[in-house]
């Protein structure tokens, strides 16, 4: 990693669209075990009361993801200025705020920027804040992330 | 009103939901499902490189595990806010449990917000993770 380069912070990135498919709430869900039926049968989501199948809590991050070209990765290395070589990124925080939920068939932007960047241990750990502003097919905010990265240099 | 938060009071242990052990299958479809396939989740001389005994589980799997469990706490509620901290890194093999402790109860006009401390434990009852999580209920002032 270079000399710590705040003067990113405030960058956006280009904004990445998506539209929530039924069918890959389902195979979220699945992958993390839970077979509760609102996720698979729109009936069940419907008769408890959503619109339509409703996308769990941590969905829509993996959604955004899907659609950068870059891995997050890639990302994060772009804004420290290294190619990754022994360099780990490391979940370090993950927040949401939920402003109303989010289903199958919302047509979703998400708008993301560097909100900080800063380090610890003398360097030895840098942290890199994104945040991201989810906006619906109504132009109205539904959620907000900020997602905190670790990197730190390989032992 | 009926929910099953209802009666839920500040301190009050939430039932721990107990996941299976962490399997690499599982590491594999959650990062098809996911869109996150940095080969420290899916390759152990990647993760061995960084220092790790082998492959990690994805952070956001287990902060999923923590929503789900959240699901089957407030299936009524909404979730309005989650907020997570990574504490240790889960290996395979580890079986976790999510566990959440009710913190606040507040209720105004039209709803009540719960407040939870969160987090997941391994099978050692190490910290894998922590945070917080607001749930909102609809009132019900028929009773």
């Amino acid at each position: 990693m270079k000399e710590l380069d705040r003067s990113r912070i405030g960058t956006r990135f280009p904004t990445v669209q998506a539209r929530v498919e039924a069918r890959e709430i389902g195979a979220f869900a699945r992958a993390i075990g839970d077979l509760d039926p609102i996720y698979f049968d729109e009936s069940a989501a419907i008769a408890k009361g959503y619109r339509s199948i409703p996308a769990p809590p941590t969905f829509a991050f993996c959604l955004k993801m899907k659609q950068q070209t870059e891995s997050p990765d890639q990302l994060l290395w772009s804004v420290l200025g290294t190619d990754g070589a022994g360099i780990t990124l490391l979940h370090a925080e993950q927040s949401f705020v939920y402003d109303s939920t989010i289903c199958a068939g919302d047509a979703l932007s998400f708008e993301e920027h560097i909100a900080d960047i800063y380090e610890k241990k003398g360097g030895a750990l840098v942290f890199v804040v994104l945040e991201t502003r989810v906006i619906n097919q109504a132009g109205e905010r539904v959620a907000c992330f900020r997602h905190t990265e670790a990197a730190r240099r390989d032992p | 009103m009926s929910g099953p938060g209802a009666a839920v009071c500040p301190g009050v242990k939430l039932p721990g939901l107990h996941l299976p052990p962490i399997e690499a299958a599982v590491l594999e479809r959650y990062a098809a499902a996911s869109g996150d396939h940095a080969r420290i989740h899916l390759d152990d001389e990647t993760a061995r490189a960084a220092g790790f005994p082998g492959v990690i589980a994805h952070g956001l799997l287990i902060m999923a595990y923590l929503g789900r469990a959240i699901g089957g706490w407030y299936p009524e509620g909404a979730l309005r806010g989650f907020s997570c901290r990574f504490m240790a890194v889960t290996l395979l093999g580890d079986r976790l449990t999510c566990c959440g402790t009710v913190v606040t109860l507040t209720t105004n006009a039209a709803e009540q917000l719960t407040e939870l401390d969160v987090s997941v434990v391994d099978q050692h009852g190490g910290l894998k993770l922590k945070g917080t999580a607001t749930i909102a209920a609809p009132v019900d002032d028929s009773e």
